[in-house]
């Protein structure tokens, strides 16, 4: 090794110009991208995919928010509005949430973050995206042949018998994108184990490898179940077999077990990855170590693995005993511990850290704030008697939206935001991308504070018409979505605009610690000409310090 | 310079000539593992995992069965008289052979016999589709007796056996109901059973194509020693499968 002991994949900031080589024009042409085995350009097909299919669930959420200005049902039929509120939920849940994070930032960053070349299964993967097509194409086609109108949840024995609608595509569609997270999942458990580069010991990985890792468990202990609940409710509705009928000695009873026992997991798939982002956002705008960052690597699995054990919290009114709830209730509590060791960790991060306020960290406290808001509310949930007053009200509505859209999505732009550079090699024009984020912050309070408000005085969710003494509140929520879905439109522009125009970002623009940095923007399609050699810690800001400090004196 | 977090590595040949595109001339080795141990490793780790995502699936109808079962004990009780016995056993053993045929498989794919792996490839498919055959067989049977869920389904056997010369105990007519969950399940999980095994004789033939072409007798064995591995998870998911629906407790209905 001695004398041969370069840095390879230098900077190449002075000369400013995009590396002649990278992985989004080493090949040519629309075949290349869609045969491609590069876990990079999955990621940006991902990426491309799952912003479509955001955007069609936030019309829907336009739709249903528009209805919701006057108490009179004016805009949609009761049966049209439930098929808007399935599909934004379907489409949010299945085609944006849980795939959000993993199946982009995750297949562009993990395989470089742990020092290798592809994921374990680039073909795999692709299949993964191909199936995350596939199966959004039929969710589509049951929207376009007429709609669903069971909610996300399609909750037997409403999906099985009395509602004449498209359950058994939509029911197929979720199905098939199962499967692609579940191969996403697999993929990255594997790759973790068994590619990470020598030195990469499991205390040197970035947190966001750890939280994916987490996700990936669940992805793939989790999901089959929901998938063959889903084979269940088709077969019942095509063939009539009884398994959720009581007429015919089923229960639907068993459906909620099944469901909840994939969909109370499934909220951790869709926020830890999250977390994973909020770590590596907080650690180098603090320039420092994340706190505790082995109580946070560990808080992740313990998320994952105390997941599995709380599902029945989803179902004390519908008759679980006492004896169980009180169970589960304890159990949901306890499940708020490694959440609350995470924030508590970030925040210590943040006491001792210099702060600088980018895009991608103001991003990144929009979800501390707004995340913390939604999972005390949870914890509210989880007290057995809170639940029974709450639950099905707009309260719920607004718990699940800080969590998953305050928490999740915030995460979600502030990576892209965070990653962009390395992807693309351009930045983004910073004051837009501030606006942006502080559209973003206020658009979103204003939409659901007050959907806390109208939950706890009693407005049931899934109506389209209400007593007109909540007016006030709806129209500021509506309102608010508005400004919301600028806040969402804006980035949409700008990082557009930037793919062209914007500043070359060099390698490194954050002086960040992780291997994705160290190597070009945007990489190789190799992503290392050498295989790296792992000799520090993760964040470790000293020895990047130092290490910058050679390369001025390397590059010639 | 010890700091270097990217330095020289003694595989710096091999991965910077894939850098180039020019694909290192080692047999099926893909350039993004450092060796071939490591890919192989990686694959034999991606399908225990895959093994572990199906154990959850067929997980969440054992589930089910356990449930119901603790529900409707009587019911299921009868109904799983009805399911012969002779049929099953015979389908346990070809299974197993089938499995034992699929051992022997990984064995000559690893001591590159090319000959004897393509002639385990073979029986290992004959006594998977035996399996199959028989399966059908079982589905006709039950189809005559009107155990099929649904519309076609007769429950009154269950309430009144004796009309029937069953020698049952016979069910009121709320518990006879419970009779369809029982051979609901019993096509669900079976069902979801043989569906995999197509799957797997669908590879087979696939496998044994390659294999004849001599693919898998120069040290690459990952693919067989793979399939071996679902192959066997299947035989196995049958080993539970069995006792669970035609042997626990069935005894005569007086
Ligand atoms: C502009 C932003 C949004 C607005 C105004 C909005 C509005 C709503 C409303 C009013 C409901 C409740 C319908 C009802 O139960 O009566 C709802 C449900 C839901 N929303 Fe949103 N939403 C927005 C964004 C999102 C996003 C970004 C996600 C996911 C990332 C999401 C996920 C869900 C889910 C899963 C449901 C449950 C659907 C169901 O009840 O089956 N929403 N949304
Ligand atoms: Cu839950």
């Amino acid at each position: 090794m001695s004398a041969t002991h370069t840095i390879v994949n230098l900077p190449d900031q002075r000369t400013a110009t995009i590396p002649k080589r990278n992985y989004l024009n080493n090949e040519d042409g629309l075949l290349s991208w869609l045969f491609t085995g590069d876990h990079k350009r999955i990621a940006i097909l991902y990426l491309i995919s799952i912003t479509f299919f955001f955007f069609i669930g936030g019309a829907f959420a336009g739709l249903i928010r528009l209805e919701l200005l006057t108490p009179q049902p004016d805009l949609v039929a009761s049966d049209t509005y439930n098929k808007f509120f399935s599909m934004h939920g379907i489409v949010m849940i299945f085609l944006f949430l849980v795939p959000s994070v993993p199946a982009t930032l995750g297949n562009f960053l993990i395989p470089i973050m742990v020092g290798a070349k592809d994921l374990a299964f680039p073909k795999v993967n692709l299949l993964s995206w191909y199936l995350y097509w596939i199966g959004g194409l039929f969710t589509m086609a049951a929207l376009v042949l007429g709609g669903v109108d069971t909610g996300w949840t399609f909750t037997t024995p409403l999906s099985t018998h009395y509602l004449n609608t498209h359950v058994v595509t939509a029911a197929t569609g979720v199905f098939i994108i199962g499967f692609s997270s579940i191969f996403t999942g697999l993929n990255f458990i594997v790759t973790i184990h068994r590619m990470r580069a020598p030195g990469m010991t499991w205390f040197r990985m970035p947190l966001f490898c750890w939280s994916n890792y987490a996700a990936s468990i669940l992805m793939v202990l989790g999901t089959p179940v929901l998938a063959i609940t889903l084979v269940l409710v088709a077969l019942e509705r095509l063939v009539g077999i009884g398994v959720f009928d009581p007429t015919k000695g089923g229960d639907p009873l068993l459906f909620q077990h099944l469901f909840w026992f994939y969909s109370h997991p499934a909220v951790y798939i869709m926020i830890l990855p999250g977390m994973g982002v909020i770590s590596e956002v907080i650690s180098t705008f603090s320039r420092k170590r994340v706190f505790g960052y082995t109580a946070v690597a560990f808080s992740s699995v313990a998320i994952a693995l105390f997941g599995f054990f709380v599902w029945a919290h989803h179902m004390f009114i519908m008759g679980v005993s006492n004896y169980s709830a009180l169970v589960f209730s304890l159990l949901t509590m306890l499940v708020a511990v490694p959440s609350a060791i995470k924030i508590f960790n970030w925040a210590f991060t943040l006491q001792k850290g210099s702060i600088t306020f980018e895009t991608p960290m103001l991003y990144a406290f929009g979800f501390l704030g707004l995340f913390t808001i939604g999972g005390m509310t949870g914890v509210f949930l989880g007290a057995l008697g809170m639940d029974i007053h709450l639950t099905e009200t707009y309260f719920i509505v607004a718990h699940f939206h800080f969590v998953m859209v305050g928490g999740m999505l915030m995460a979600f732009l502030a990576g892209i935001h965070f990653w962009w550079p390395k992807m693309t090699g351009r930045m983004y024009p910073e004051s837009l991308s501030k606006l942006a984020a502080v559209t973003t912050f206020i658009g979103f309070n204003l939409t659901f504070l007050p959907q806390f408000i109208l939950g706890y005085l009693g407005m049931p969710r899934r109506y389209h018409a209400y007593p007109p003494e909540f007016q006030v509140l709806n129209v500021l929520s509506t309102a608010g979505a508005t400004v919301l879905g600028v806040g969402y439109m804006l980035p949409l522009l700008y990082l557009g605009w930037s793919l062209k125009y914007g500043a070359i970002a060099g390698n490194n623009p954050w002086q960040a610690t992780g291997l994705e940095w160290q190597i070009q923007s945007p990489p190789l399609t190799e992503n290392f000409i050498e295989t790296p050699v792992v000799d520090h810690e993760a964040y470790d800001y000293e020895w990047l310090a130092h290490k910058t400090a050679q390369e001025v004196t390397t590059v010639g | 310079m010890d700091n270097a977090i990217v330095a020289t590595h003694p595989h710096t040949h091999e991965t910077a000539v894939a850098a180039e595109h020019e694909h290192v001339v080692l047999p099926q080795h893909r350039h993004h593992f450092e060796t071939k141990e490591q890919q192989r490793e990686a694959a034999t780790f991606g399908m225990w995992l895959f093994l572990l995502t199906e154990i959850m699936f067929f997980g969440g109808l054992f589930f089910a069965y356990l449930l119901y079962r603790n529900w409707y004990h009587d019911a299921f009780v009868v109904s799983s008289n009805q399911l012969s016995i002779p049929l099953g056993a015979a389908n346990t053993a070809i299974l197993i052979t089938s499995g034992f045929f699929m051992a022997l498989g990984v064995w000559a794919a690893e001591v590159q016999k090319k000959g004897l792996l393509v002639l385990f490839l073979v029986l290992t498919t004959f006594f998977g589709v035996a399996f199959l055959g028989i399966k059908a067989v079982e589905y006709h049977e039950k189809w005559e007796k009107h155990h099929i869920p649904g519309a076609h389904f007769d429950v009154s056997q269950f309430i009144n056996p004796q009309a029937y010369g069953l020698k049952e105990k016979p069910l009121a007519p709320d518990m006879a109901q419970k009779t369809q969950v029982f051979f609901f399940l019993y096509f669900a999980m079976t069902g979801m059973h043989a569906f995999h095994m197509i799957l797997g004789i669908g590879l087979l033939f696939w496998l044994t194509w390659r294999a004849n072409r001599g693919e898998f007798s120069s040290g690459y064995v990952a693919p067989i020693e793979n399939f071996g591995l679902y192959w066997h998870f299947v035989d196995i998911v049958w080993l539970f499968l069995f006792p669970l629906l035609y042997l626990i407790n069935r005894h005569p209905g007086y």
